[in-house]
């Protein structure tokens, strides 16, 4: 026995519709869980890919410009300093927040939690570090960012030359990458694998 | 037959792992340890105070300059409007779409359709609640492009600083837009999707027992 998460139902498991791989609610049309083979393996080399791609973004400039033969370039943690600067650190913190802190946040916990599960053993302080996932995932958002770096190529264009840094390919390879984790990561398989494995 | 909510039958789903425990035998989810909840407590109390003030913060955040650039020709202010005006007019029709769309449609219509919710949901109003809960669902899912122009301003904040020809700086705008966002994300996660069918629940037993 199972319930919806969204709209409460009371659900027998064995006979919920699949539909791609994933199992939704008859009702409400809610996701449930994912049906997929060796999905934490898979999970786990995504993981490890993104926080590669996270640290490498965040060493290099995201935009370059060329002005009157002057180089200006920018760091995403470079253009947080500056909006703390300029009297903007609630606003510099969100910057940080959602495209460096939550994304590390959840790529670490999933790496803490899936690395020792793979071996059949149970990580330390697996619901603080799982709730620490729950908690971070919503406030990620490097797929925005990346229109928001895109946006403002498109505005310094009239300005100067516009030279995109190495970090934007980065962050658009991050970007997909985290996609196809989300649509893998299921919840329910976690903590099934952490019910099977030893204390 | 009518469907049983999980609620009637005195379970209750784990928040955090997600299985179904008896609340009569433990207020605990035996799994994890985190406390049980037939539904997010104080759920529509909270929704309303956090969309309350993110309502109160939409004008100014639209009203007020994002950011102030400083030149040879004067200071200029732009607010969210006139950057998407300038998108417009130098020809990034896609850009300027997609802007307007992430900054000034999705950020009213998620704070208008959660409103429509909040009410729907404390006033029992009859009626489909499959499209409520479809637009519930596509309000988590749009509300974080909103926060396209923050990363805007944050760039060429950053970049049009340090030399002469122009100088660059946040505007009080992008502080109250950024608020906007986080607290109508905040809203809609306070806000418990549970509730748009626990009445059809009660009106089909209504209906059975007659
Ligand atoms: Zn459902
Ligand atoms: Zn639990």
């Amino acid at each position: 026995m199972t319930a919806c998460h969204e709209c409460d139902l009371l659900l027998r498991e064995l006979t919920l519709p699949i539909t791609a791989g994933a199992v939704s609610c008859p009702r409400c049309g809610a996701v449930l869980y994912r049906v997929s083979h060796d999905a934490l393996e898979r999970t786990l080399a995504l993981t490890c890919a993104a926080l590669v791609l996270l640290l490498v973004g965040n060493l290099f400039p995201i935009v370059g410009l060329n002005i009157q033969g002057h180089h200006v370039e920018t760091t995403v943690l470079g253009a947080a300093r500056q909006l703390w600067r300029d009297d903007m650190p609630l606003v510099a913190l969100v910057l940080l927040a959602t495209t460096v802190l939550m994304p590390l946040i959840e790529l670490c916990a999933l790496a803490w939690l899936l690395l020792p599960l793979r071996s059949g053993r149970r990580p330390p302080g697996f619901v603080i570090i799982f709730r620490a996932l729950q908690l971070a995932h919503p406030w990620a958002m490097v797929e925005v960012f990346i229109l928001g770096v895109l946006v403002s190529l498109v505005k310094l264009s009239h300005l100067a030359d516009v030279l995109p840094g190495p970090a934007i390919w980065c962050f658009g390879a991050l970007m997909l990458v985290l996609t196809v984790l989300s649509s893998l990561l299921d919840h329910r398989a976690l903590w099934q694998a952490w019910e099977a494995a030893q204390e | 037959m009518s469907a049983m909510s999980a609620r009637e039958q005195g379970f209750a789903l784990c928040e955090v792992c997600g299985r179904l425990g008896k609340v009569a035998e433990s207020e605990r989810c035996l799994r994890c340890g985190a406390r049980l909840h037939y539904r997010r407590p104080s759920s529509l109390e909270r929704s309303w105070a956090l969309l309350i003030a993110a309502y109160a913060l939409y004008l100014p955040a639209n009203l007020l300059p994002v950011m102030e650039t400083q030149s040879l020709f004067g200071v200029q202010s732009d607010t969210i409007m006139s950057g998407v005006a300038f998108l417009w007019h130098s020809g990034s029709w896609v850009l300027a779409l997609i802007v307007f769309s992430a900054s000034i449609v999705v950020p009213l219509l998620k704070l208008l359709s959660l409103t429509v919710l909040l009410i729907s949901v404390q006033r029992r109003r009859p009626g489909p609640r499959l499209p409520r809960a479809r637009l519930y669902r596509l309000l988590e899912l749009i509300g974080r492009w909103s926060m396209l122009d923050v990363y805007v301003v944050a760039i060429l904040v950053a970049l049009v600083q340090a030399q002469s020809l122009a100088t660059m700086a946040p505007g009080p705008g992008v502080l109250a837009f950024a608020a906007v966002v986080v607290l109508s994300m905040l809203a809609t996660m306070a806000f418990d999707p549970r509730l748009i069918w626990d009445r059809v629940q009660n009106e089909e037993i209504r209906r059975e027992s007659n």
